[in-house]
């Protein structure tokens, strides 16, 4: 301890800690790094730190991730981006280690730091890593390498780009499908910064490898990589190399494959320009959304509105419509949720006429559901059609009985959904619609059995009356709520001192007074213990929005007759809450 | 007489068989010694080669995992060893003890209140990486995934803080991990400092240079250390009978009496069902699943066998929820041979595909069957394994043995396939038609192995060669003949070949023996 100074004593205990036994404590030290470095110098952490960090990696994942994050970023602590290659030694070990996420961690950090390389240092240090690990003996140097040949590429001389061009396509035909997978998944990129001749060559040849892979997983890996490669090709090329390749993939005999396509369909359709999305990619389309498999249906169906979009609203009516038809009677209800969850947005897209003639019907249907994820997803999605298009008239038929018997379904977390809904209905409906039609549902729930219910309820109340305005809530919640507080039912009578804390806010602090004060402080005198302490939290929350008066003449005295009870609960809150008058008083 | 399979009939073309495999004792892993009472923990209940052949995993009724790894490959022996291979004329594998972990605890399920048992039901290697061996395990419940690696010993000789003490000490080179730095006042006040740190302290453009850096000194010495990095639990309301990795390398399924889940090696938090065979009223019940397998290349292709005989083939490719096979595997019953135990003997006990992806061969409690992934209809192969103990079924079935699981495996060239049965006997079948090569051993360590062999014969083989005998082997009702007695507590139900030799490693009660060809 001689040796050290007193000040240096943490950063001398941080930098032992680094080989402390706990983990924790070296997780803090390396996360602290940057400090240690700090406190070394530039030219100890060259020569000395980081030798040290890459000798010293068999440590835990945790530490080695955390290592690979921190080496991203300390190209600043070793003097700068002309000695950036020092750090590439730990990080191409931690390329290696078998966990996965500290490898993708350090190729990351790898990638951050090439970019900051000069091109000189890039062809002198960064691609002979990249060709080590590339030619690594075991998978999980390969796997990484394949995330770092876009960063190598571009300052490469001819001779090597040729060379690592063919690196690569070894790669996606190494023995391993995990290397095959990751050179799959980093196709894009490292196709992005190969040049135009190249490209339609060797990585063409590559791509049609990967495409035709015996492995699933692999396959689906290459319908990504169509989409980047697309918008790297002329139009030409893309119509004459990727469209086939789409639409081969569009039948493939995994479900998997077809799978992603049906997620990816939209982005392709981009990649390949308009005329042959009508030509070839529709009838794809068409396919997927006939599939065989519930799940390709789902993606499909799921995407449903983005494709229309894409399209002209005659072809939409024509081609794709008559599917949708279909889905909306599916066998699966997860097809059938997943259409109802999007087909509101087609309403724009088709126009009026198109949207009463073809797609309420759907909606209709749908609304009547027997599975009430699907009703549901109508339901969230109602905004979308109303106002704009078609106008909810039109609808409120057909939803009202929906929504009463979602507001009924003997499953609580469905009552649930549809009560977080309400809001959004209200706005759309108007008020004169709620107040006649929804009103007392809302009024219903805060007597539900289900306390989430009561109190998703109480919640619903709060959200009507910031939507409608104070006004219409003291005349159409306010009455009807406070003749509530005289339930039997002790846990009724909270939802309703719970509804009346949520409310307050909106209402202001007249109302508040006025009506609400005389029924919280009437409460106070309950039976019931459980209400008595909730008075008290009750009135803590609302004495900021009260005048120092009532505070003193109403709500005071109110308080310290609780903290007079004999319930030890009761007169806890109660203290509570008159230490909370208290310190607002004396701030004013 | 009762069948003796496909290859019983016509006489053999002697000309054109290759000469049966002249089994040898090779070693023996923990050996019963006379008289010494087997712990029920110590049964071993798993037997697994990985993929070289250059490991050896077997799981027992104690939860625990125990690693063997092969002496007599370049790699591994020493120079001694070399030249003792010089003296043998043909090499075999030979494997020594390398480690072995507590995979499984017991456990209780408070929900269900059901007591787990820890006996590993299963083992499967996966990819090696870095030198680190990785497996996984289960029992009941829970699978378990295992690196297992050889670590350096490291040492820690210099700290800053600690610097004088342990000069003090004179006991630098010999503080390893458990240095002093551990009875340092470090973890509590060691946020503070830190924050401290970076206000108070200004630091010099050349850093401190009394701050060292610890220094490691690195032994030869190596340890090897099992660590558990994954656990996919609460996928299974029945027992786990069998895990299979796919040849993906990212993902592998987990069967139980019902369903079948598919995981990926790196979640552990989810698993999809891709087979479930429960009726929606439990009294419907008729088949359970026994026994699943992944197709060693084909990655979207599994296997699973059932408790009424059949084996379904499904391709994972056509649909997400696999209840419909694209195969079935199934032998039509032979009119008028049922009786009371035709569905119990059906069950297959195990299946395995053949390394060329082609062959499958299931385990009942009569027979081995290899099937031909072409032909649904019936086995390319029937080999009697327990045909003499048809009579018996009846005392079978009352002490339950009736129940037994019973493994098979194939040799890496798929020409010979082997199984358990009572006595601890096993026995090794060759599979070219026509050739009838069966033979019987017992797990045992008699240096003679061929006097072993011979109680077996001698009542059928006075008038022949070795090759009538081996014949005789598969036909003839079994050792019964001169022993008389069948030990039905001692039965060798688990055994594995090596992946690329002739041969067999099988578990008889707590011992590992293993035997060459």
């Amino acid at each position: 301890m001689a040796m050290i100074d007193e000040p240096l004593y943490p950063i001398a205990i941080l930098i032992d800690e680094l080989k402390n036994e706990d983990i924790q404590l070296r997780l803090n030290s390396i996360r602290r790094l940057s400090t240690i470095a700090r406190a070394l110098g530039e030219e100890r952490t060259r020569k000395e730190l980081i030798p040290f960090l890459s000798e010293n990696n068999d440590d835990d994942d945790e530490v080695l991730l955390a290592m690979a994050e921190e080496l991203g970023v300390f190209v600043p602590y070793i003097g700068g981006v002309e000695y950036a290659h020092v750090l590439l030694p730990p990080l191409e070990t931690l390329c290696i280690v078998e966990e996965t996420c500290v490898r993708d961690k350090a190729v990351e950090s790898l990638c951050r730091i090439g970019t900051q390389m000069k091109e000189s240092d890039i062809v002198e240090w960064f691609i002979p890593l990249v060709k080590r690990l590339a030619g690594g003996e075991w998978f999980t140097a390969r796997v990484s390498s394949c995330g770092l040949f876009h960063i190598a590429y571009p300052s490469a001389t001819e001779l090597f780009k040729a060379e690592l061009r063919s690196m690569y396509g070894q790669l996606c035909q190494d023995d391993m499908p995990m290397v095959r997978r990751s050179a799959a998944s980093n196709l894009g990129k490292f196709a992005a910064t190969v040049e135009a001749n190249n490209l339609k060559t060797d990585i063409m040849s590559i791509f049609e490898d990967l495409t035709r892979d015996d492995q699933d997983s692999v396959r689906l890996l290459a319908v990504e990589g169509c989409a980047a490669l697309g918008k790297l090709l002329e139009p030409q090329d893309c119509v004459a190399h990727i469209l086939p390749v789409i639409v081969n993939f569009s039948q493939d005999k995994s479900w998997r494959v077809r799978y992603m396509v049906a997620n990816q369909l939209y982005e392709l359709c981009e990649a390949v320009g308009p005329e042959p999305t009508c030509s070839d990619l529709v009838p794809a389309y068409v396919r997927l959304l006939r599939d065989n498999e519930a799940e390709v249906r789902i993606a499909a169906a799921g995407k449903v509105t983005k494709f229309c979009r894409i399209l002209n609203p005659h072809l939409a009516i024509q081609h794709i419509l008559p599917c949708v038809k279909e889905l909306s009677s599916d066998s699966s209800q997860h097809v059938r949720s997943a259409l109802a969850s999007v087909i509101m947005g087609m309403a724009p897209v088709l126009g009026k006429d198109a949207t009463i003639e073809e797609l309420l019907p759907i909606f209709l249907s749908l609304l009547k559901d027997e599975f009430p994820d699907v009703r549901l997803n109508i339901i969230s999605k109602l905004d979308q059609v109303n106002q704009q298009v078609i106008g909810i008239d039109l609808l409120s038929q057909s939803l009202l009985p929906a929504i009463v018997e979602l507001a009924e379904d003997r499953h609580w977390r469905v009552r649930l959904a549809i009560i977080e809904y309400i809001p959004l209905l209200a706005s759309q409906f108007g008020v004169g619609f709620f107040n006649d039609r929804l009103g007392a549902l809302c009024m219903q729930w805060l007597e539900d059995k289900v306390f989430s219910i009561r109190e998703a309820a109480a919640n619903n109340l709060k959200r009507l009356a910031e939507e409608f305005g104070p006004e219409w809530a003291m005349q159409n919640i306010v009455p009807q709520l406070l003749e509530k507080i005289s339930n039997p039912h002790y846990l009724h009578r909270m939802t309703i001192l719970q509804s009346i804390s949520l409310l307050a806010p909106v209402l202001g602090s007249e109302s508040t007074c006025q009506k609400l004060l005389p029924v919280i402080i009437t409460a106070s005198k309950d039976r019931v213990p459980n209400i008595k302490f909730n008075v008290a939290k009750v009135l803590q929350s609302l004495i900021p929005i009260f005048d120092h008066s009532v505070v003193e003449q109403t709500v005071r005295p109110c308080l310290v007759e609780l903290s007079e009870d004999p319930d030890v609960d009761v007169r806890y809150f109660a203290s509570q809450a008159i230490q909370t008058c208290d310190s607002v008083m004396m701030s004013s | 007489m009762k069948g003796n399979g496909a290859e019983g009939a016509g006489p053999p073309a002697e000309s054109s068989c290759p000469p049966p495999l002249e089994w040898k004792f090779s070693q023996v892993f923990g050996e019963r010694i006379a008289g010494e009472e087997v712990q029920e923990v110590d049964i071993i209940s798993a037997i697994e080669f990985d993929k070289s052949g250059d490991h050896l995993a077997t799981g027992d009724r104690g939860g625990r995992v125990v690693l063997f790894e092969r002496t007599d490959v370049k790699n591994y022996g020493s120079r001694k060893d070399m030249e003792k291979q010089d003296h043998s004329i043909s090499r075999h594998p030979e494997f020594r003890y390398k480690t072995e972990f507590q995979s499984h605890e017991p456990e209780f399920d408070y929900l269900k209140s059901l007591e787990i048992e820890e006996k590993i039901n299963k083992i499967k290697w996966c990819q090696t990486a870095n030198h680190a061996l990785f497996l996984l395990s289960t029992n009941d419940k829970t699978i378990k995934y295992w690196k297992v690696e050889e670590k350096k010993v490291k040492k820690i000789s210099e700290m800053n803080v600690d610097a004088l003490q342990a000069v003090g000490n004179g006991s630098i080179s010999s503080s390893s991990m458990t240095s002093p730095i551990g009875y340092l006042p470090n973890g509590g006040c060691s946020e503070r400092p830190y924050g401290h740190l970076s206000y108070d302290l200004s630091f010099p453009p050349g850093g401190f240079p009394s701050l060292r850096l610890p220094v490691v000194v690195t032994s030869q010495e190596t340890s090897l250390i099992a660590r558990c990095r994954r656990i996919y639990s609460h996928a299974h309301d029945y027992h786990i009978n069998s895990i299979s990795n796919n040849s993906d390398g990212e993902t592998f399924i987990s069967a139980d009496d019902l369903r079948i889940n598919l995981w990926n090696l790196e979640i552990s938090n989810q698993s999809f069902n891709i087979v479930d065979v429960k009726p929606a009223n439990m009294e419907d019940l008729t088949e359970v699943i026994t026994s699943a397998e992944f197709h060693p290349t084909h990655c979207n292709m599994l296997a699973y066998s059932s408790s009424k005989g059949s084996i379904r083939l499904i391709d994972l490719r056509q649909s997400a929820l696999c209840d419909n096979h694209s195969k079935m595997f199934e032998e039509r019953e032979a009119p008028g041979s049922r009786s009371f135990f035709t569905e119990i003997i059906a069950s297959i006990s195990d299946i395995k595909f053949a390394r060329d992806g082609r062959h499958i061969l299931s385990r009942d409690y009569m027979t081995l069957k290899l099937w031909d992934i072409n032909m649904e209809s019936s086995p390319v192969a029937i080999f009697q394994v327990h045909e003499y103990l048809r009579p018996k079924l009846c005392d079978l079935y009352e002490n339950d043995s009736i129940f037994d699981k019973f493994d098979c495996c194939l040799s890496g060239d798929g020409m010979h396939v082997a199984t358990g049965s009572y006595s601890n006997l096993f026995r090794v079948f060759g599979c070219i038609p026509g050739c009838n090569e069966a033979t019987t051993l017992e797990a045992s360590k008699n240096p003679l192995r061929r006097q072993v062999q011979i109680p077996s014969r001698p009542a059928r083989s006075l008038n022949s060669l070795t090759r009538g005998v081996v014949r005789q082997g598969a036909e003839s009702p079994g050792i019964d003949m001169n022993g008389n007695s069948y030990d039905f507590t001692t039965k060798l139900l688990h055994l594995a070949w090596h992946p690329s030799e002739n041969s067999v490693a099988c578990a008889a009660m707590n011992s590992l023996y293993m035997y060459y060809a």
